[in-house]
């Protein structure tokens, strides 16, 4: 009946219960000396039977000697009866006048018991008369209890009348936390807090909820379960194979080896991003190899250049004809390539009608090395400015890399004659190589390859390897491809593969400028009388007209006087000097062609304008 | 920091457990400790308030032994949940490979959980880490308490995980959900791993 542990202790006391508990505290410590009889009413689940224990244990820890007597209402009802059908009633209600306190819980529990509330009244009666402690407590007030009788009534309502009401919501959050600690749950602050917001109708239910946790918190404490951490790592030797070990991964743990050996991996990481499989093993071989090519390309260069170890071509597969041209450069290295002649610029060759096509070429390969034009053949009598517009064309190449690009610039009598002495030596490797390695190789007077076969067989190889690493190709000829005597065809059907252009003899109007520079340059001013007399003289190319004016100034310095109109006409003759026929009209004539009458035959036509003037004559 | 190291032959990954204050993330990481062979844990670290609050961070490292030929160390982080440790989860947030989202089913806690999965995809960008690209896993832990004081799984869903990442109910405090769910992390985990390594 009564429960040990419901103690004031662990009693939890708030705004609800505050008055109820100091009662029952108050007559446990002095009972019957006040509040007697005590009555505590409140709802169901509430505490009052607690506080009734607690009063009993603490009744009896202070006052061990009083007799508690402990029942509730329905016990009482049921005796009572009893002793009413066995007439011993005095007996049944002697018993009660030994004890010191009286604990009688549930007293609604007699609504409808009229004798049994009447003989209550009558032991209530009695021993608070005597000075005995007398306890009860019922869900309502007395007045409310069905069918309570009069007596009975009048009896408790001269005691005290406290109540305990539902627990506000702090004083819920107490006890729960009460019941968590003395059962050893381990319940965070915010879920007791949780616990104890809920809908409630006694601290029973809050116990109830409270248990409800403690079942799932009864579980075996975790042990030591090699099983789930050994399926864990089962789970995770799986994705690993499936997902490091795979085809990717092979990738990967090549490209880690290689990239520890120093080697960039960009085609294998490039690989690793394909959408599906590739052929993993044969990439992988394909790469081995280009690294053990690069190995023996670094060993050659040390041997040449010790310089050139760790130079970043040979440790990137990618780059391997860079490492190639490296090591083919430096091969060719101890002997430099002959570069152009840095006097003959571009802004020193004079553009006429007869090179300006010529001429529109060479700026374009010098805006676009190797892209528009390559090889650019450039053709024409001897004297035109062909050397000078090719030495202009490297030494703007030249320009245009910082000086950096190798401009090899020889000519083709020269190529054949280092060919010979490479052979002699029996370092044509290295005489190959140093023209391999050319950003751009111009080559003039290519008529004279004609009949060398071994320099056209080297200069085959050359062209080709220059031609397809984009590097630029110049040519010069004094007559087209087609007519150099003994070329193979394959070298000429190449040089025709790229542009194929002429430049003529000066017209009227290029000789004018032509002879007015080299007169000033000879300190030889020159009017317009003079210029255009000069430009009558029929000279067929560049170096003639120079040819004229260092006449002219040596015959002025001589006699004293400056280069006039006499002076050119003293000289050079009255009036212009009739060209020589060129043997191929010479040949016509001879054939007896019909429309190379003799009469009608000019040899030379000065330019556009004369030869109107001849026609309309 | 390189996670699959190839010419070693190593797998590391750095798993940080991130979410609210008192969501039971360390409580993951004590379960996972106490069920590890003795020679496969390292020492856990752990830095707490006297009230069992993680200060500055758990630190569990685990070595998975030979896998595949890999050697396979996971190293296990948690953050403090505490708003104030801002800079504190950012710090062990750093170089992460995967996260897991340690949620607190209550009812109570939603606004904290959102906040604190706000909080990881700022903290995530002030790395420069797309949140919708690094591996997380959800964890919705406390499932154990009554059903009337927790969220169901598909409100959860609906605030928390808006990308449909993997998610697990877990009652970390008796270890129900707790391998679960680094199972979960640690496949996605290796999975990005081996598609990202070489790159490193």
């Amino acid at each position: 009946m009564n429960e040990p542990r419901a103690t004031f202790d662990r009693f939890v006391v708030g705004a609800n219960n505050h008055l109820a508990a100091a009662a029952a505290r108050a007559v446990a410590e002095s009972p019957g000396s006040a509040y007697n009889p005590l009555f505590i009413y409140g709802g169901h689940g509430l505490g009052k039977s607690h506080l009734l224990s607690a009063v009993a244990a603490l009744t009896a820890t202070r006052w061990p000697d009083i007799e508690i007597r402990r029942e509730d209402g329905a016990h009482f009802a049921a005796a009572y009866a009893a002793s009413l059908s066995s007439g011993e009633t005095d007996v049944f209600l002697a018993a009660y006048a030994r004890v010191g306190m009286l604990l009688l819980d549930d007293v609604h529990e007699l609504a409808g018991h009229a004798a049994a509330q009447v003989g209550l009244a009558g032991v209530v009666d009695a021993l608070v008369d005597n000075g005995r402690q007398v306890v009860l407590s019922a869900e309502a007030l007395p007045q409310d209890i069905d069918m309570v009788d009069e007596a009975l009534l009048s009896t408790l309502s001269q005691g005290l009348l406290v109540d305990l009401s539902p627990p506000d919501l702090e004083t819920r959050v107490a006890i729960l936390s009460r019941m968590a600690t003395e059962q050893g749950l381990d319940l965070s602050v915010d879920v007791v807090d949780d616990l104890a917001r809920r809908e409630y109708h006694d601290i029973k239910e809050l116990g109830v909820a409270l248990d409800e946790i403690a079942e799932r918190q009864k579980k075996p404490a975790p042990q030591l379960n090699s099983g789930e951490f050994a399926s864990f790592l089962s789970d995770v030797q799986v994705v690993v194979q499936q997902h490091v070990e795979s085809w990717r991964g092979r990738l990967r743990e090549a490209i880690a080896h290689w990239q520890a050996e120093g080697y960039r991996t960009g085609v294998l990481e490039r690989a690793i991003d394909l959408p599906r499989a590739p052929d993993v093993a044969g990439l992988t071989a394909t790469f081995s190899a280009a690294v053990d090519h690069l190995r023996n390309l670094e060993r050659h260069a040390r041997q040449l250049d010790p310089s050139l170890v760790g130079h970043p071509v040979f440790r990137d597969p990618e780059r391997m004809t860079e490492a190639e041209d490296l090591v083919e450069r430096a091969v060719g290295g101890e002997t430099p390539s002959k570069g152009p002649i840095p006097s003959l610029s571009r802004d020193a060759f004079e553009v006429g009608a007869s090179n300006q096509m010529a001429v529109h070429a060479a700026d374009a390969v010098v805006a676009e090395p190797a892209v528009r034009y390559n090889p650019l053949v450039i053709y024409g009598p001897s004297g035109v400015g062909k050397t000078h517009l090719v030495n202009a064309i490297g030494n703007a190449l030249l320009q245009r890399s910082g000086a950096t690009a190798i401009v090899a610039c020889v000519n083709a009598q020269e190529l054949v004659d280092e060919l010979i002495e490479a052979v002699r030596d029996g370092s044509v490797d290295r005489w190959r190589a140093r023209y391999r390695s050319t950003a751009a190789l111009i080559v003039d007077d290519i008529q004279f390859l004609g009949g060398k076969e071994r320099t056209q067989e080297e200069f085959f190889g050359i062209f080709n390897a220059l031609i397809e690493t984009r590097k630029q190709v110049i040519l010069t000829s004094d007559r087209v491809p087609a007519d150099i005597t003994d070329l193979e065809a394959r070298l000429r059907s190449r040089f025709e593969g790229g542009l194929v252009v002429p430049i003529q003899s000066p017209d009227r109007a290029l000789r004018e400028r032509l002879f007015a520079r080299f007169l000033a340059d000879a300190g030889h001013p020159a009017d317009e009388e003079l210029l255009r007399t000069l430009g009558e003289h029929p000279v067929q190319s560049v170096r003639e007209i120079i040819g004229v004016v260092n006449r002219l100034g040596s015959a002025a310095e001589m006699l004293g006087r400056p280069v006039t109109v006499e002076l050119v006409r003293q000289e050079l003759g009255g009036g212009p000097v009739p060209g020589r026929p060129t043997p191929r009209l010479v040949a016509a004539v001879t054939a007896g062609h019909p429309f190379l009458d003799a009469e009608k035959v000019v040899w030379d036509w000065p330019d556009a304008g004369a030869r109107l003037i001849e026609e309309v004559r | 920091m390189s996670l699959v190291n190839y010419a070693t032959r190593e797998i590391t990954c750095k798993i940080v457990y991130y979410g609210p204050g008192r969501s039971g993330k360390t409580t993951n990481l004590h379960y996972i400790y106490g069920q590890v062979p003795t020679d496969r844990k390292g020492q856990m670290v752990s830095l707490a308030t006297q009230t069992d609050r993680t200060l500055f961070f758990d630190f569990l490292p685990l070595d998975l032994g030979m896998i595949s030929g890999f050697t396979t160390r996971f190293q296990l982080y948690t953050v403090p949940g505490q708003v104030y440790y801002q800079t504190t989860r950012r710090l062990v947030l750093q170089g992460a490979d995967g996260v897991v989202f340690v949620a607190d089913s209550q009812s109570r806690q939603l606004d904290e959980n959102i906040e604190s999965m706000q909080d990881l995809h700022a903290n995530l960008a002030e790395h420069g880490v797309d949140a919708r690209a690094i591996p997380l896993v959800i964890q919705y832990n406390k499932r154990d308490l009554p059903a009337d004081l927790i969220l169901p799984v598909s409100t959860l869903d609906d605030s928390l995980n808006f990308r449909s990442v993997p998610a697990f109910e877990a009652d970390a405090l008796h270890g129900a959900g707790v391998f679960e769910t680094l199972r979960g992390i640690s496949e996605l985990v290796l999975r990005r791993l081996s598609a990202t390594a070489g790159a490193s």
